[in-house]
């Protein structure tokens, strides 16, 4: 072997060692996660992986989970389904874990639902779509608001400024399209017409000739915007842009302030329902989540440098639902667990307050929802939601 | 025994043995599964390898192949309850019609205009997957029903195992074939000079569009595969990505080799996975070990390894 190959071999072999080293050292109850934490969905895989492994840290530090450390095994699929199922074996054949908490994708946990299925393992999934507890499925759980509160908290807004008509222009990705999918079926209910309705792709950059189509439709009150990333911001812009004055909604997929910063001035009076999280500072004394989110946000914030997220809080929200379960299970028996999560009442999470049972495995309501309004650059929270 | 170790078949006769053997050292059903992956995929490689390795045309788009079989065996029995083992021929069939439509113009292209032509080919079927929600479940994908042969479900690893390692073998046999028949020999003669090829009265634009047609129904095969081995599909299948990662098998493995694939397979599948254990290094990692396999095994695994060996014989 010629000398740098056998040096590279060497190394290589000293870190499998090491590693594997470590790996070995600690813990007993185990804790599996697949995540995107690389790839397109990376914005929802690394601040999810961050959250866990600060609180797993924590709880061990603490003592653990019913005087059992945590160990915590996280595989990242890279936004790709089938590695999200490859992984999902691998935590059950191999790893033997105790309970899930992962799947920052839809399509990803839908993929690995069948693996812990079979497996009886109890799988909190931390993506939005309401495919995944509807129907619901004994070892399945989820801790993110789905799309379809987004649009009721919406439409409950709309319904009480009198503003029943309505025009909607959604974005073509993931997001814009399930969201666009719930607000028009659950429309009729909450007594909201949807008179017109636009589309635009995850890149386009001038959303002008939509917003005309919908300026031009007789009768329209209101445009709501369900989207994700920059086009929102666009479309904010190009609407102040054309000079239309009826009120502007959008969804909680930018609540984020970066949203506020691309759209600038144009985000002015611009409303959308957010989680509690992003407005930890801004809530009242009295809110039962202003202690938890702030905790959060503070912990996040000191360790990793980063402002926070919803998508780490759902991280949160997950693992602390799982850790009371088994600490009022008295163990990490996965039937007994399940059971308790399924048992989950009046948790108090960054996603909201969450009441479990047999029929509703996500356990939230619309009050995880707060309606904010941009004014002066900053969210305020509308009075009475 | 001399005329088995001579036959043309021995690559693939080889991987029935290994076949057959690996399950022996398996300790779970996820290496039933990491081993059936490795299989599907090699299906695919072994297909793109006969364009890329032997026909000397690149895709950038094969993916999108990947994804029309795999789309076919959710489309066919959701909504028109075909037989899902049906679907598999039914995905195989459009593919290759796909492949004859879109490879009559592509094809007469040279060089990279080829591999763009492909490129955007394997992003519009992405497109399309994502975009016909209602046909396809949209950007979160479908589940797929479970394949049924006769009265048998296909559920675990391990059948899936089984039944990629056979389909497999039947590739590779049908792949040497065709390397030793008159097409194969006229590609060999096209990759090595085109204009020599022309000369000799050889059909170029024709026996290239035969292989992409053949390379195509591989792909789509191995689709439908991973999708009723899944039970669940989203677009991604058919991603930009996906293709480049089944070049980079090709390449890795080594292009004309039809062993290589199987390797080339091998390494991109399971590399991953083992090299889980240095967190957030892997993807560093993984990209290093590939950069060192190519500048140390240049011509890819198989036939630089076969290079060495017969070197050293001499």
């Amino acid at each position: 072997m010629p000398p740098l190959q056998r040096f590279t071999v060497t190394t290589v072999i000293g870190f499998i060692a090491l590693f594997a080293a470590v790996h070995l050292a600690s813990a007993q109850i185990k804790i599996g996660s697949v995540l995107s934490v690389s790839g397109p969905a990376s914005f929802l895989g690394d601040p999810e992986k961050k959250t866990l492994e600060i609180y797993v840290e924590e709880i061990n530090a603490k003592g653990g989970v019913n005087g059992q450390k945590l160990q915590l095994i996280v595989y990242d699929d890279g936004g790709s389904a089938d590695n999200a199922r490859t992984f999902a074996t691998r935590l059950v054949e191999e790893d033997k874990i105790a309970a899930m908490v992962g799947g920052s994708t839809t399509g990803s946990t839908l993929a690995m639902i069948p693996v812990f299925e079979d497996a009886k393992i109890p799988f909190i999934s931390l993506a939005g779509a309401i495919q995944i507890i509807q129907p619901v499925r004994p070892w399945v759980f989820k801790t993110p608001h789905t799309d379809k509160m987004a649009c009721e908290k919406i439409f409950a807004d709309l319904k009480s400024r009198n503003l029943t008509t309505i025009a909607l222009i959604s974005g073509t990705d993931a997001f814009g399209k399930s969201m666009r999918d719930q607000c028009v079926s659950v429309a009729p209910n909450a007594g909201i017409n949807i008179a017109t309705e636009e589309s635009y792709g995850p890149r386009d950059s001038d959303m002008t000739p939509q917003l005309t189509n919908i300026r031009n439709k007789a009768g329209v009150l209101a445009v709501v915007n369900p989207g994700f990333g920059q086009g929102p911001a666009i479309v904010t812009r190009n609407y102040r842009q054309l000079g239309i004055t009826l009120p502007l909604y959008q969804s909680h997929g930018v609540a984020s302030k970066q949203f506020i910063e691309l759209a600038g001035p144009a985000a002015e009076g611009v409303r959308l329902p957010a989680a509690a999280l992003l407005i930890a500072d801004k809530l009242p004394a009295n809110d039962p989540q202003k202690p938890v989110v702030v905790d959060y946000s503070r912990s996040y914030q000191q360790k990793t440098g980063q402002a926070v997220s919803t998508f780490g809080g759902h991280a949160y929200d997950g693992l602390m639902i799982l850790v009371q379960a088994m600490q009022r299970a008295k163990s990490a028996d996965k039937a007994k667990v399940r059971d308790e999560i399924e048992r989950t009442k009046g948790y108090i999470g960054t996603g909201g307050i969450v009441n479990m049972s047999p029929t509703d495995h996500m356990g939230l309501d619309l009050s995880a929802f707060h309606m904010l309004e941009i004014k002066g650059g900053d969210w305020t929270l509308v009075p009475g939601t | 025994m001399r005329t088995l170790l001579e036959t043309r078949l021995l690559p693939a006769i080889v991987v029935a043995v290994i076949v057959v053997i690996l399950p022996y050292f398996f300790p779970s059903a996820y290496y039933f599964r990491v081993g059936a992956l490795v299989f599907i995929f090699a299906l695919a490689v072994v297909g793109l390898n006969l364009l890329m390795g032997f026909a000397g045309q690149v895709s950038l788009g094969h993916a999108g192949f990947l994804g029309i079989g795999a789309y076919s065996v959710v489309i066919g029995p959701v909504y028109f309850g075909l037989p899902s083992w049906l679907c598999v021929f039914v995905g195989a069939t459009v593919s290759g019609a796909v492949a004859f439509l879109v490879g009559r113009p592509i094809l007469r292209l040279k060089g990279h205009y080829l591999a763009v032509a492909t490129l955007g080919f394997g992003l519009l079927v992405a497109i399309v997957l994502t975009n016909e929600a209602g046909w396809t479940g949209g950007p979160d994908g479908m589940s797929v029903p479970r394949l049924a042969l006769f009265n048998w479900q296909v559920r675990g690893s391990d059948s899936w195992y089984w039944i990629a390692g056979a389909t497999l073998v039947g590739g590779f046999v049908l792949a040497l074939n065709l390397m030793e028949s008159p097409t194969g020999r006229a590609l060999q003669a096209i990759h090595d000079s085109e204009i020599a090829a022309l000369v000799l009265g050889i059909d170029v634009a024709r026996k290239k569009l035969t292989i992409f047609v053949i390379s195509a129904m591989y792909a789509s095969v191995a689709g439908s595969y991973l999708a009723l081995f899944n039970g669940h599909v989203t677009p991604d299948i058919a991603g930009f990505l996906r293709s480049i990662e089944l070049v980079a098998m090709v390449v890795l493995g080594g292009m004309g080799s039809i062993v290589g694939s199987l390797v080339g397979a091998a390494v991109l599948v399971v590399l991953p996975q083992a090299l889980t254990i240095f967190h957030e290094y892997e993807q560093a990692l993984l990209g290093f070990i590939l950069m060192v396999f190519m500048i140390f095994l240049r011509r890819g695994i198989v036939p630089s390894v076969a290079a060495t060996f017969a070197g050293r014989r001499k």
